[in-house]
């Protein structure tokens, strides 16, 4: 069923759902939402499965036309929305008549923003996953970022007849200041107690080199003990590397999957979800946790995403 | 003890991850406890274990907090890992690779030459005249890290990684060897390219290879490279695989 037809792409806008978990060992990356918080809520503003298909918009809106009448809500970074010219909220259900167009501005807050249709994104499974991952050519429309003229197809389901919006004190604030919890390892001891140091103490700034692959951090060296290379060993979305040059790199969605440089250590899951906001120039402070506090963090984190349906109030 | 541990290090990675790590070398013992650790573990399925990735020397465990604890899952990994025998039986699957070397296929072909003052047709000769173990699977989709290299031809990477290295170039980076699946960019020396595909997501599973399997490359000609590649673009080709 066609739902959209893309008159204007944005900048990168791509399909993702919540990642393509089980293929690591293939060498295929995890992919998916890079903030999973604001898609998940994105789909439950509109009913539906927290995995269900979603438009992530990355710093520039998209322009697209509706070839049917359908159910959006945009969630994440802070974006104007226009329906057929007319001001809309963000975080709550939007109806779109067939034939109105769609249009979101320059995100003024964070860096992705994230558009969900009722019933979700219809494109073809692709490894257990619809997420895009371009580089690899997987998932998505065709494996690729949206262009003018594509058709986005949806599933026939009925429209709602409650609509939703988040609670204020649910919406997330990007402020450009993130503050990351860390668990450190597993090879924090190729680094000197004065390099641990300097990670823990120090304000780290998102350079222009940074995708959904991984962010390059600009900031004091951490010192390494010896060695700035170790015989490459899995990656995971949080790990933060450290090469040579003693400058972070924290890995997001789409990075490799093994990787040659030491691991000072590795973002917590809520925190990794909020750093999917980061764009260059924000900056980045890391704090040690136990692994004791990391999981009861995670835990109150998963018990948040879990209730979030049952927070959302009714608008009509 | 040269980075072969004598016992493995359990080490956390996040809120959500473990390695299990058996040293901090290339090493054929230390790859076999990785797999061996690997196969019992997807055999024991462990509840709360989401996905295994075995490396070189480690293998991650990604897990789900909220059904077992860190601590809980490190001493049900750990009883299994106790029971291991020493060399896993590996079921041994051998690919040939058929290579055209050097000229556009192989830009480094005359660097690895001069590099160890020989030449192209020797470093060919080293490069297919062994038996390669796949260590693993990573970097991108289906690439296969192989060793080890013959010292004659082991090579540093370039200082400058090239920005777009295309699909099936066959490099070399020190001790090892692999196989860009599909265009990337990359650091290895370039000797060759195949004409196989190496990864399909169409493919159940959708890499080729596997951590544990033998390869040899075998040297073709620039005809036989054209040939391949047009039944391998119709899906004729069949991988040469002897068990």
């Amino acid at each position: 069923m066609n739902v959209f037809q893309v008159l204007k792409p944005g900048f990168l806008t791509t399909v993702q759902d919540l990642g393509r978990y089980g293929y690591l060992k293939f060498g295929v990356p995890v992919s998916g939402a890079m903030d999973t918080f604001s898609m998940v809520a994105g789909n439950l503003l509109v009913a539906n499965n927290p995995n269900d298909a979603c438009l992530e918009i990355t710093l520039l809106g998209i322009e697209m036309q509706a070839l049917t009448d359908t159910q959006i809500a945009v969630t994440g970074g802070l974006i104007p929305v226009k329906i057929n010219g007319e001001n809309a909220p963000m975080w709550q259900t939007l109806t779109v008549r067939k034939g109105e167009t769609v249009s979101l501005g320059k995100v003024a807050k964070g860096c992705r923003s994230y558009l969900s249709i009722r019933g979700g994104i219809n494109t073809p499974i692709v490894l257990g996953s619809r997420s895009t991952y371009v580089r690899g050519k997987l998932g998505g429309i065709e494996g690729r970022p949206l262009k003018a003229g594509d058709i986005i197809q949806g599933f026939s389901v009925p429209p709602l007849r409650d609509c939703f919006k988040m609670p204020e004190n649910l919406v997330p604030q990007f402020t450009g200041n993130f503050s990351v919890h860390v668990v450190l390892g597993p090879q924090a001891d190729m680094f000197t107690e004065k390099g641990i140091e300097t990670f823990l103490s120090s304000s780290y700034t998102v350079t222009m080199e940074s995708d959904r692959m991984g962010y390059r951090l600009e900031g004091p060296q951490i010192e390494h003990r010896d060695r700035a290379e170790i015989v490459s060993d899995a990656l995971l979305p949080g790990a933060i590397q450290v090469p040579g040059n003693g400058k972070p790199i924290i890995i997001m969605k789409d990075a490799q999957t093994t990787g040659g440089y030491p691991k000072i250590a590795v973002a917590t899951t809520p925190d990794l979800d909020m750093l999917g906001q980061a764009k260059p120039n924000d900056t980045v402070r890391f704090f040690e946790i136990t692994l004791e506090e990391a999981y009861e963090r995670f835990l109150e984190y998963r018990r948040k995403l879990s209730g979030l349906a049952e927070k959302l109030i009714k608008t009509n | 003890m040269n980075g072969v541990y004598l016992s493995a290090r359990y080490l956390p990675f996040g809120d959500a991850a473990l390695t299990v790590e058996f040293g901090t070398v290339i090493n054929l013992a230390v790859n076999h406890k990785v797999i061996a650790l690997n196969e019992a573990l997807m055999k024991a399925s462990i509840p709360g274990i989401e996905e295994l990735v075995p490396t070189y020397r480690s293998l991650l465990i990604r897990y789900d907090p909220a059904k077992i604890t860190y601590e809980r899952l490190v001493a049900q990994i750990r009883e299994v890992e106790e029971k291991l025998k020493e060399t896993p039986r590996e079921k041994k699957r051998k690919l040939t690779v058929p290579v055209v070397y050097g000229g556009v296929y192989g830009p480094d072909l005359g660097f690895v030459a001069d590099y160890h003052g020989s030449t192209e047709s020797q470093v060919v000769k080293f490069h297919s005249g062994k038996e390669y173990r796949v260590y693993m699977i990573g970097f991108v989709a289906g690439f296969p890290y192989l060793g080890d290299v013959p010292d004659e031809i082991a090579t540093p990477r370039l200082e400058t990684p090239r920005l777009r290295v295309p699909a099936g170039s066959v490099g070399i980076a020190e001790k090892q060897t692999g196989i860009y699946p599909c265009e990337a960019p990359g650091g290895w020396r370039i000797i060759g390219r195949t004409p196989i595909k190496l990864f399909d997501p169409q493919w159940q599973p959708p890499a080729l290879l596997k951590p544990g399997d033998t390869v040899k490359f075998k040297p073709i000609s620039e005809g036989e490279f054209q040939r391949i590649e047009r039944l391998v673009a119709i899906g004729a080709y069949k991988p040469q695989f002897e068990e």
